[in-house]
Protein backbone atom coordinates (compact mmCIF):
# COMPACT_ATOMS: atom_id res chain seq x y z
CA UNK A 1 0.00 0.00 0.00
CA UNK A 2 1.33 3.55 -0.78
CA UNK A 3 0.41 5.17 2.39
CA UNK A 4 1.33 8.67 0.84
CA UNK A 5 -1.46 8.22 -1.80
CA UNK A 6 -3.61 11.57 -1.95
CA UNK A 7 -7.05 10.72 -2.71
CA UNK A 8 -9.51 13.41 -4.60
CA UNK A 9 -10.35 15.61 -1.49
CA UNK A 10 -13.63 16.61 -2.18
CA UNK A 11 -15.07 13.02 -2.69
CA UNK A 12 -18.22 13.06 -1.71
CA UNK A 13 -20.80 10.16 -0.39
CA UNK A 14 -23.64 8.62 -1.07
CA UNK A 15 -25.37 5.28 -0.06
CA UNK A 16 -28.34 3.91 -2.03
CA UNK A 17 -30.63 3.65 0.99
CA UNK A 18 -30.93 6.30 3.73
CA UNK A 19 -28.45 6.80 6.17
CA UNK A 20 -28.21 6.19 10.23
CA UNK A 21 -26.81 8.94 12.18
CA UNK A 22 -26.03 7.95 15.51
CA UNK A 23 -25.87 10.88 17.38
CA UNK A 24 -28.12 13.48 17.59
CA UNK A 25 -29.11 16.25 20.38
CA UNK A 26 -32.64 17.66 20.00
CA UNK A 27 -33.49 19.54 23.55
CA UNK A 28 -36.94 20.55 25.08
CA UNK A 29 -38.24 23.81 23.84
CA UNK A 30 -38.96 24.73 27.27
CA UNK A 31 -38.25 22.45 30.39
CA UNK A 32 -41.26 23.68 32.23
CA UNK A 33 -43.85 23.00 29.30
CA UNK A 34 -42.22 19.60 27.98
CA UNK A 35 -40.75 18.00 30.98
CA UNK A 36 -41.84 19.26 33.97
CA UNK A 37 -45.34 17.87 33.18
CA UNK A 38 -43.54 13.96 33.58
CA UNK A 39 -42.23 14.79 37.21
CA UNK A 40 -44.30 14.82 40.50
CA UNK A 41 -45.15 17.83 41.91
CA UNK A 42 -42.78 17.66 44.89
CA UNK A 43 -40.18 17.27 42.28
CA UNK A 44 -41.24 20.66 40.68
CA UNK A 45 -41.39 22.42 43.83
CA UNK A 46 -38.04 20.56 44.84
CA UNK A 47 -35.99 21.78 41.48
CA UNK A 48 -37.59 25.70 42.32
CA UNK A 49 -36.34 25.70 45.54
CA UNK A 50 -33.40 24.15 45.38
CA UNK A 51 -32.30 24.27 41.67
CA UNK A 52 -30.50 20.96 39.82
CA UNK A 53 -26.91 20.97 41.09
CA UNK A 54 -24.35 18.51 39.15
CA UNK A 55 -21.91 16.60 40.37
CA UNK A 56 -19.82 19.27 38.89
CA UNK A 57 -17.75 22.70 40.62
CA UNK A 58 -19.46 24.53 38.05
CA UNK A 59 -23.17 25.02 39.06
CA UNK A 60 -24.13 27.38 36.70
CA UNK A 61 -23.33 25.37 33.15
CA UNK A 62 -21.32 23.27 31.85
CA UNK A 63 -17.35 22.90 32.54
CA UNK A 64 -15.53 24.95 30.02
CA UNK A 65 -17.28 27.54 27.15
CA UNK A 66 -18.30 26.04 24.01
CA UNK A 67 -17.23 26.77 20.38
CA UNK A 68 -20.52 28.20 19.58
CA UNK A 69 -23.74 29.43 21.78
CA UNK A 70 -25.29 26.38 22.99
CA UNK A 71 -22.38 24.11 21.40
CA UNK A 72 -24.56 24.43 18.36
CA UNK A 73 -24.45 25.54 14.71
CA UNK A 74 -25.13 29.14 14.41
CA UNK A 75 -27.53 28.31 11.60
CA UNK A 76 -29.91 25.75 13.84
CA UNK A 77 -32.20 27.88 15.80
CA UNK A 78 -35.88 27.27 14.60
CA UNK A 79 -37.49 29.81 12.62
CA UNK A 80 -40.36 29.93 15.19
CA UNK A 81 -38.09 30.31 17.98
CA UNK A 82 -36.28 28.45 20.88
CA UNK A 83 -33.18 26.57 21.05
CA UNK A 84 -31.80 24.61 18.58
CA UNK A 85 -32.94 21.29 17.36
CA UNK A 86 -36.51 21.90 19.60
CA UNK A 87 -38.34 21.78 16.59
CA UNK A 88 -39.86 18.52 15.08
CA UNK A 89 -40.49 20.26 11.55
CA UNK A 90 -37.23 22.31 11.36
CA UNK A 91 -34.72 18.94 11.96
CA UNK A 92 -36.58 17.20 9.55
CA UNK A 93 -35.99 19.75 7.40
CA UNK A 94 -32.61 21.05 8.28
CA UNK A 95 -31.65 17.42 8.76
CA UNK A 96 -33.02 14.25 8.37
CA UNK A 97 -34.64 15.14 4.85
CA UNK A 98 -31.89 17.14 3.86
CA UNK A 99 -29.12 14.54 4.41
CA UNK A 100 -31.53 11.34 3.34
CA UNK A 101 -31.39 10.52 6.91
CA UNK A 102 -33.86 7.24 7.58
CA UNK A 103 -32.55 6.62 11.41
CA UNK A 104 -31.45 9.07 14.02
CA UNK A 105 -30.32 8.29 17.31
CA UNK A 106 -31.50 10.94 20.25
CA UNK A 107 -29.25 10.99 23.21
CA UNK A 108 -30.63 14.19 25.18
CA UNK A 109 -27.53 15.81 27.09
CA UNK A 110 -27.18 17.66 30.22
CA UNK A 111 -30.27 16.36 31.91
CA UNK A 112 -30.94 14.67 34.87
CA UNK A 113 -28.25 11.70 34.54
CA UNK A 114 -25.75 13.13 37.39
CA UNK A 115 -28.08 15.38 39.63
CA UNK A 116 -26.30 15.02 43.59
CA UNK A 117 -29.54 14.51 44.38
CA UNK A 118 -30.12 11.07 43.63
CA UNK A 119 -33.79 10.76 44.13
CA UNK A 120 -34.15 14.07 41.62
CA UNK A 121 -31.73 12.60 39.30
CA UNK A 122 -33.90 9.50 39.05
CA UNK A 123 -37.04 11.03 38.40
CA UNK A 124 -35.86 13.57 35.97
CA UNK A 125 -34.33 10.87 34.03
CA UNK A 126 -37.33 9.03 33.68
CA UNK A 127 -39.16 12.24 32.32
CA UNK A 128 -36.55 12.47 29.85
CA UNK A 129 -37.60 8.85 28.60
CA UNK A 130 -41.35 9.73 28.38
CA UNK A 131 -40.31 13.24 26.62
CA UNK A 132 -38.61 11.73 24.05
CA UNK A 133 -41.24 9.47 23.31
CA UNK A 134 -44.27 11.86 23.50
CA UNK A 135 -41.94 14.53 21.42
CA UNK A 136 -40.03 13.00 18.61
CA UNK A 137 -39.90 9.02 18.66
CA UNK A 138 -43.69 8.88 18.40
CA UNK A 139 -44.10 11.55 16.18
CA UNK A 140 -41.03 11.03 13.60
CA UNK A 141 -40.45 6.69 13.31
CA UNK A 142 -36.93 7.97 12.00
CA UNK A 143 -36.27 9.15 14.93
CA UNK A 144 -35.33 6.83 17.97
CA UNK A 145 -33.87 7.40 21.55
CA UNK A 146 -31.68 6.39 24.01
CA UNK A 147 -32.44 5.17 27.58
CA UNK A 148 -31.41 7.89 30.12
CA UNK A 149 -30.62 6.88 33.46
CA UNK A 150 -29.04 8.33 36.72
CA UNK A 151 -26.16 5.68 36.43
CA UNK A 152 -24.82 6.14 39.91
CA UNK A 153 -28.33 4.23 41.04
CA UNK A 154 -27.94 1.30 39.31
CA UNK A 155 -31.29 -0.24 40.43
CA UNK A 156 -33.68 2.79 39.14
CA UNK A 157 -31.34 2.44 35.89
CA UNK A 158 -32.38 -1.39 35.88
CA UNK A 159 -35.87 0.00 36.35
CA UNK A 160 -35.94 2.22 33.48
CA UNK A 161 -34.18 -0.55 31.22
CA UNK A 162 -37.20 -3.14 32.12
CA UNK A 163 -39.84 -0.29 31.29
CA UNK A 164 -38.37 1.16 28.08
CA UNK A 165 -35.84 -1.67 26.14
CA UNK A 166 -38.91 -3.70 24.55
CA UNK A 167 -40.13 -0.84 22.78
CA UNK A 168 -39.57 0.32 19.47
CA UNK A 169 -38.86 3.94 20.11
CA UNK A 170 -35.57 2.96 21.58
CA UNK A 171 -32.44 1.81 20.44
CA UNK A 172 -29.94 1.54 23.60
CA UNK A 173 -28.86 2.71 26.91
CA UNK A 174 -27.52 6.05 27.63
CA UNK A 175 -24.58 6.49 30.04
CA UNK A 176 -22.04 9.50 29.53
CA UNK A 177 -18.16 8.89 29.61
CA UNK A 178 -17.13 10.67 32.98
CA UNK A 179 -18.05 8.68 35.30
CA UNK A 180 -16.91 9.42 39.24
CA UNK A 181 -15.63 5.58 39.08
CA UNK A 182 -13.89 3.87 36.26
CA UNK A 183 -16.43 2.07 34.09
CA UNK A 184 -15.35 -1.08 35.13
CA UNK A 185 -16.79 -1.07 38.10
CA UNK A 186 -18.87 -3.31 39.54
CA UNK A 187 -21.42 -1.29 40.57
CA UNK A 188 -22.37 -0.56 36.88
CA UNK A 189 -22.70 -4.06 36.37
CA UNK A 190 -26.40 -4.51 37.16
CA UNK A 191 -26.67 -1.84 33.84
CA UNK A 192 -24.72 -3.89 31.35
CA UNK A 193 -26.49 -6.71 32.47
CA UNK A 194 -29.68 -5.43 32.24
CA UNK A 195 -28.97 -3.97 28.77
CA UNK A 196 -27.65 -7.45 27.25
CA UNK A 197 -30.51 -9.11 28.45
CA UNK A 198 -32.40 -6.83 26.66
CA UNK A 199 -30.25 -7.03 23.52
CA UNK A 200 -29.71 -3.27 23.79
CA UNK A 201 -25.79 -1.64 23.17
CA UNK A 202 -24.92 0.91 25.78
CA UNK A 203 -24.13 3.74 24.26
CA UNK A 204 -21.52 6.15 25.81
CA UNK A 205 -21.59 9.59 24.80
CA UNK A 206 -18.37 11.98 25.94
CA UNK A 207 -18.77 14.30 28.30
CA UNK A 208 -20.41 13.70 31.81
CA UNK A 209 -20.28 15.28 35.89
CA UNK A 210 -18.39 12.57 37.49
CA UNK A 211 -16.74 15.03 39.87
CA UNK A 212 -13.00 14.46 38.16
CA UNK A 213 -10.88 16.98 36.33
CA UNK A 214 -10.88 15.89 32.80
CA UNK A 215 -7.87 15.10 32.25
CA UNK A 216 -5.67 13.10 34.20
CA UNK A 217 -3.66 15.92 34.52
CA UNK A 218 -6.28 18.21 36.33
CA UNK A 219 -8.31 20.86 35.14
CA UNK A 220 -6.57 22.42 31.92
CA UNK A 221 -6.92 26.10 30.83
CA UNK A 222 -8.89 26.01 26.98
CA UNK A 223 -12.31 23.91 26.21
CA UNK A 224 -10.35 22.74 23.04
CA UNK A 225 -8.34 20.55 26.18
CA UNK A 226 -11.95 19.57 27.13
CA UNK A 227 -12.64 18.21 23.72
CA UNK A 228 -9.27 16.69 23.78
CA UNK A 229 -9.65 14.97 26.94
CA UNK A 230 -12.54 12.93 25.25
CA UNK A 231 -10.18 10.43 24.26
CA UNK A 232 -8.61 10.29 27.01
CA UNK A 233 -11.80 9.13 29.19
CA UNK A 234 -13.00 6.94 26.56
CA UNK A 235 -9.73 5.40 26.37
CA UNK A 236 -9.84 4.95 30.29
CA UNK A 237 -13.50 3.59 30.12
CA UNK A 238 -12.54 0.65 27.25
CA UNK A 239 -9.53 -0.15 29.53
CA UNK A 240 -11.46 -0.53 32.75
CA UNK A 241 -14.31 -2.33 31.28
CA UNK A 242 -12.13 -4.88 29.44
CA UNK A 243 -9.51 -4.82 32.14
CA UNK A 244 -12.24 -5.74 34.61
CA UNK A 245 -13.83 -8.07 32.56
CA UNK A 246 -17.05 -7.13 31.77
CA UNK A 247 -16.90 -8.87 28.34
CA UNK A 248 -15.67 -11.81 29.95
CA UNK A 249 -18.78 -11.65 32.69
CA UNK A 250 -21.65 -10.49 30.25
CA UNK A 251 -20.80 -11.79 26.94
CA UNK A 252 -23.70 -10.46 25.12
CA UNK A 253 -22.73 -6.91 26.09
CA UNK A 254 -22.60 -4.13 23.14
CA UNK A 255 -20.76 -0.78 23.87
CA UNK A 256 -20.66 1.98 21.52
CA UNK A 257 -18.48 5.00 22.15
CA UNK A 258 -19.98 8.44 20.82
CA UNK A 259 -18.07 11.70 20.25
CA UNK A 260 -14.69 10.41 21.48
CA UNK A 261 -12.75 10.50 17.96
CA UNK A 262 -11.67 7.16 16.44
CA UNK A 263 -8.43 7.26 15.45
CA UNK A 264 -7.19 6.51 18.79
CA UNK A 265 -8.74 3.03 19.10
CA UNK A 266 -5.92 0.73 17.13
CA UNK A 267 -3.10 2.20 19.35
CA UNK A 268 -5.15 1.41 22.47
CA UNK A 269 -5.98 -2.23 21.47
CA UNK A 270 -2.05 -3.03 20.65
CA UNK A 271 -1.09 -1.31 23.90
CA UNK A 272 -4.18 -3.17 26.09
CA UNK A 273 -2.72 -6.64 24.28
CA UNK A 274 0.64 -6.11 24.95
CA UNK A 275 0.28 -5.19 28.75
CA UNK A 276 -2.20 -8.01 29.22
CA UNK A 277 0.13 -10.74 28.19
CA UNK A 278 2.38 -9.37 30.64
CA UNK A 279 0.63 -9.32 33.34
CA UNK A 280 -2.11 -12.25 33.63
CA UNK A 281 -1.43 -12.64 37.39
CA UNK A 282 -3.52 -9.79 37.65
CA UNK A 283 -5.54 -9.90 34.42
CA UNK A 284 -6.24 -13.42 34.93
CA UNK A 285 -9.87 -13.68 34.60
CA UNK A 286 -9.63 -11.82 31.37
CA UNK A 287 -9.86 -14.81 29.00
CA UNK A 288 -8.64 -13.24 25.60
CA UNK A 289 -6.66 -10.64 24.23
CA UNK A 290 -8.09 -7.28 24.34
CA UNK A 291 -8.33 -6.59 21.12
CA UNK A 292 -10.55 -9.60 20.10
CA UNK A 293 -12.62 -8.49 22.89
CA UNK A 294 -13.15 -5.04 21.46
CA UNK A 295 -13.52 -6.27 17.92
CA UNK A 296 -16.61 -8.09 19.08
CA UNK A 297 -18.03 -5.88 21.56
CA UNK A 298 -16.94 -2.19 21.39
CA UNK A 299 -18.24 0.23 18.35
CA UNK A 300 -16.77 3.83 18.05
CA UNK A 301 -19.11 6.75 16.13
CA UNK A 302 -17.62 8.78 13.59
CA UNK A 303 -17.89 12.36 14.63
CA UNK A 304 -15.70 14.35 15.21
CA UNK A 305 -13.85 12.63 12.78
CA UNK A 306 -10.27 13.37 12.41
CA UNK A 307 -9.28 14.86 9.51
CA UNK A 308 -5.31 14.29 8.64
CA UNK A 309 -3.88 16.57 5.83
CA UNK A 310 -3.42 13.24 3.91
CA UNK A 311 -7.12 11.50 4.69
CA UNK A 312 -5.99 7.99 3.47
CA UNK A 313 -4.24 7.81 7.22
CA UNK A 314 -7.78 7.59 8.22
CA UNK A 315 -8.57 5.31 6.10
CA UNK A 316 -5.41 2.81 7.16
CA UNK A 317 -6.55 3.56 10.93
CA UNK A 318 -10.31 2.51 10.49
CA UNK A 319 -9.10 -0.38 8.61
CA UNK A 320 -6.25 -1.56 11.67
CA UNK A 321 -9.52 -1.50 13.86
CA UNK A 322 -12.22 -3.14 11.47
CA UNK A 323 -14.35 -1.04 9.09
CA UNK A 324 -17.50 -2.93 10.82
CA UNK A 325 -16.54 -1.44 14.03
CA UNK A 326 -17.26 2.50 13.03
CA UNK A 327 -21.02 4.07 13.03
CA UNK A 328 -21.53 7.55 11.09
CA UNK A 329 -22.59 10.61 13.38
CA UNK A 330 -23.61 14.02 13.17
CA UNK A 331 -23.70 15.04 16.09
CA UNK A 332 -26.75 18.20 15.21
CA UNK A 333 -27.22 20.27 15.72
CA UNK A 334 -24.01 20.65 17.52
CA UNK A 335 -21.58 23.14 16.07
CA UNK A 336 -18.82 20.18 15.77
CA UNK A 337 -21.30 18.52 13.54
CA UNK A 338 -20.22 16.14 10.44
CA UNK A 339 -22.20 16.90 6.91
CA UNK A 340 -22.05 13.14 5.64
CA UNK A 341 -21.38 14.46 2.55
CA UNK A 342 -17.95 15.62 3.93
CA UNK A 343 -17.12 13.31 6.60
CA UNK A 344 -14.63 10.90 5.05
CA UNK A 345 -14.10 12.37 2.07
CA UNK A 346 -12.23 9.78 0.51
CA UNK A 347 -12.79 6.94 -2.29
CA UNK A 348 -14.41 3.59 -0.70
CA UNK A 349 -15.91 0.25 -1.61
CA UNK A 350 -19.78 0.00 -1.37
CA UNK A 351 -18.90 -2.12 1.46
CA UNK A 352 -17.36 0.30 3.37
CA UNK A 353 -19.43 3.23 2.13
CA UNK A 354 -22.83 0.98 3.55
CA UNK A 355 -21.40 -0.30 6.49
CA UNK A 356 -20.15 2.83 7.59
CA UNK A 357 -23.45 4.96 6.94
CA UNK A 358 -26.18 2.30 7.66
CA UNK A 359 -25.26 -1.70 8.03
CA UNK A 360 -22.52 -1.36 11.11
CA UNK A 361 -25.56 0.77 13.44
CA UNK A 362 -28.44 -1.46 12.15
CA UNK A 363 -26.21 -4.65 13.67
CA UNK A 364 -24.76 -2.63 16.36
CA UNK A 365 -28.30 -1.76 17.54
CA UNK A 366 -29.95 -5.08 16.69
CA UNK A 367 -31.98 -3.97 14.05
CA UNK A 368 -33.11 -5.28 10.98
CA UNK B 1 -13.56 30.16 -18.97
CA UNK B 2 -17.05 32.27 -19.09
CA UNK B 3 -16.54 36.28 -18.71
CA UNK B 4 -17.87 37.41 -15.72
CA UNK B 5 -20.49 39.37 -15.44
CA UNK B 6 -22.26 42.01 -13.23
CA UNK B 7 -25.74 41.53 -11.64
CA UNK B 8 -27.31 44.14 -9.55
CA UNK B 9 -28.22 41.43 -6.65
CA UNK B 10 -29.98 44.52 -4.29
CA UNK B 11 -30.83 47.61 -3.29
CA UNK B 12 -27.94 49.08 -0.69
CA UNK B 13 -30.88 50.46 1.65
CA UNK B 14 -31.63 46.49 2.34
CA UNK B 15 -28.73 46.80 4.20
CA UNK B 16 -29.81 49.12 6.87
CA UNK B 17 -30.17 47.37 10.24
CA UNK B 18 -27.94 44.19 9.09
CA UNK B 19 -24.54 44.10 7.63
CA UNK B 20 -25.04 41.00 5.47
CA UNK B 21 -27.53 39.60 2.96
CA UNK B 22 -27.84 36.39 0.99
CA UNK B 23 -28.24 36.14 -2.81
CA UNK B 24 -28.06 33.98 -5.50
CA UNK B 25 -26.24 34.44 -9.03
CA UNK B 26 -26.14 31.71 -11.66
CA UNK B 27 -27.31 29.23 -9.02
CA UNK B 28 -24.51 29.89 -6.68
CA UNK B 29 -25.21 31.14 -3.12
CA UNK B 30 -23.67 34.28 -2.34
CA UNK B 31 -23.06 36.23 0.79
CA UNK B 32 -22.70 39.93 0.77
CA UNK B 33 -21.20 41.81 3.63
CA UNK B 34 -21.10 45.54 4.24
CA UNK B 35 -18.70 47.39 6.39
CA UNK B 36 -19.14 50.74 6.72
CA UNK B 37 -18.58 51.80 2.78
CA UNK B 38 -16.75 48.77 1.55
CA UNK B 39 -18.48 45.62 0.55
CA UNK B 40 -17.53 42.17 0.55
CA UNK B 41 -18.72 39.04 -1.30
CA UNK B 42 -18.24 35.51 -1.02
CA UNK B 43 -19.55 32.35 -2.01
CA UNK B 44 -21.56 31.21 0.72
CA UNK B 45 -19.92 27.51 1.49
CA UNK B 46 -17.15 26.99 4.10
CA UNK B 47 -14.74 25.08 2.08
CA UNK B 48 -14.43 22.90 4.81
CA UNK B 49 -17.68 20.94 5.43
CA UNK B 50 -20.22 23.59 3.28
CA UNK B 51 -21.17 25.74 6.27
CA UNK B 52 -23.49 28.84 5.24
CA UNK B 53 -20.70 31.96 6.11
CA UNK B 54 -24.13 34.43 6.06
CA UNK B 55 -24.64 32.64 9.08
CA UNK B 56 -21.25 33.09 10.76
CA UNK B 57 -20.05 35.28 12.88
CA UNK B 58 -18.08 38.61 12.03
CA UNK B 59 -14.81 38.87 14.44
CA UNK B 60 -11.98 40.99 14.42
CA UNK B 61 -8.10 38.95 13.39
CA UNK B 62 -6.53 38.80 16.74
CA UNK B 63 -3.15 38.19 16.66
CA UNK B 64 -0.56 36.90 19.27
CA UNK B 65 3.36 36.98 19.58
CA UNK B 66 3.52 34.29 22.19
CA UNK B 67 1.62 32.83 25.36
CA UNK B 68 0.10 35.70 27.20
CA UNK B 69 0.20 38.24 24.63
CA UNK B 70 -2.61 38.99 21.98
CA UNK B 71 -3.62 41.74 19.50
CA UNK B 72 -6.92 42.67 18.19
CA UNK B 73 -7.38 44.23 15.01
CA UNK B 74 -9.39 44.69 11.44
CA UNK B 75 -13.17 44.48 13.64
CA UNK B 76 -15.61 42.42 11.76
CA UNK B 77 -12.92 41.66 9.05
CA UNK B 78 -12.91 37.85 9.57
CA UNK B 79 -15.96 35.75 9.34
CA UNK B 80 -16.02 32.68 11.38
CA UNK B 81 -17.65 29.88 9.95
CA UNK B 82 -21.38 28.63 12.53
CA UNK B 83 -20.38 25.58 12.22
CA UNK B 84 -16.40 24.72 12.95
CA UNK B 85 -15.29 27.84 13.94
CA UNK B 86 -13.15 27.97 10.60
CA UNK B 87 -11.92 31.65 10.20
CA UNK B 88 -11.39 33.22 7.11
CA UNK B 89 -10.20 37.28 6.11
CA UNK B 90 -13.35 38.72 3.84
CA UNK B 91 -10.78 40.58 1.95
CA UNK B 92 -8.84 37.78 0.64
CA UNK B 93 -10.97 34.26 1.61
CA UNK B 94 -7.82 33.09 3.12
CA UNK B 95 -7.90 30.67 6.15
CA UNK B 96 -6.76 32.75 9.38
CA UNK B 97 -5.62 29.36 10.93
CA UNK B 98 -4.29 27.18 7.58
CA UNK B 99 -3.73 29.48 4.46
CA UNK B 100 -2.51 26.54 2.85
CA UNK B 101 -5.39 24.49 3.18
CA UNK B 102 -8.53 26.12 2.61
CA UNK B 103 -9.41 29.53 1.06
CA UNK B 104 -13.28 30.88 0.84
CA UNK B 105 -13.83 31.79 -2.35
CA UNK B 106 -14.51 35.81 -2.94
CA UNK B 107 -15.93 37.11 -5.24
CA UNK B 108 -16.45 41.10 -6.54
CA UNK B 109 -18.89 43.73 -5.20
CA UNK B 110 -19.42 47.18 -5.82
CA UNK B 111 -22.13 49.77 -5.77
CA UNK B 112 -23.36 51.96 -8.70
CA UNK B 113 -25.92 54.49 -8.97
CA UNK B 114 -29.35 53.73 -10.45
CA UNK B 115 -28.68 55.45 -13.39
CA UNK B 116 -25.59 53.59 -14.18
CA UNK B 117 -27.11 50.41 -14.30
CA UNK B 118 -27.89 51.08 -17.82
CA UNK B 119 -25.26 48.34 -18.68
CA UNK B 120 -25.87 46.06 -15.95
CA UNK B 121 -28.05 43.07 -17.14
CA UNK B 122 -30.20 40.73 -15.04
CA UNK B 123 -31.82 43.51 -12.81
CA UNK B 124 -34.95 41.98 -13.20
CA UNK B 125 -34.26 38.82 -11.96
CA UNK B 126 -33.01 39.70 -8.63
CA UNK B 127 -36.60 41.45 -7.94
CA UNK B 128 -34.57 44.54 -7.39
CA UNK B 129 -35.70 47.84 -8.55
CA UNK B 130 -33.95 50.75 -10.80
CA UNK B 131 -33.60 53.07 -7.88
CA UNK B 132 -31.00 54.59 -5.09
CA UNK B 133 -27.87 52.78 -5.04
CA UNK B 134 -27.68 49.55 -6.12
CA UNK B 135 -25.16 46.43 -5.34
CA UNK B 136 -23.64 44.59 -8.16
CA UNK B 137 -21.75 41.41 -8.09
CA UNK B 138 -19.07 40.32 -10.29
CA UNK B 139 -19.19 36.28 -10.86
Amino acid sequence: MNVEARPNPLKTQSVELGIADCDVHPNPASLEDEVFPFIEQKWRDYIATYGMVQRIGFAGGTQYPKGQPRASRRDSYPPEGGPPASSLSFFREQHLDAHNVDMAVMIPLRIGQALQNMDLAVAVCAAINEWQTEFWTSKEPRIKGSIVMAYENADACVQQIEKHAHKDDFVQISMLSRTPDPMGHRKYWPIYEAAAANGLPVGVHAFGYGGNPPTGGGYPSYYIEDMMAHAQSCQALITSMVYEGVFDRIPDLKLVIVEGGIAWLPSLMWRLDKIWEKNRLELSHVKRPPSEIIRQHVWLTSQPIEEPDNRQQLVEAIEWMGWDRVLYASDYPHWDFDDPKRALPVQLTKEQRDGFFRGNAYKAYGLS
Amino acid sequence: MAERQKHVVAKVSDFEGTDRKLVEVKGRPIVIFKKGDEWFGMLDRCPHQGGSLCSGSLISWVESSGPGDYRMSRKDEIVRCPWHGWEFDIRTGVACARPTKYRARPVGVSVVKSEETETVGNLELYDVSREGDLVVVEL
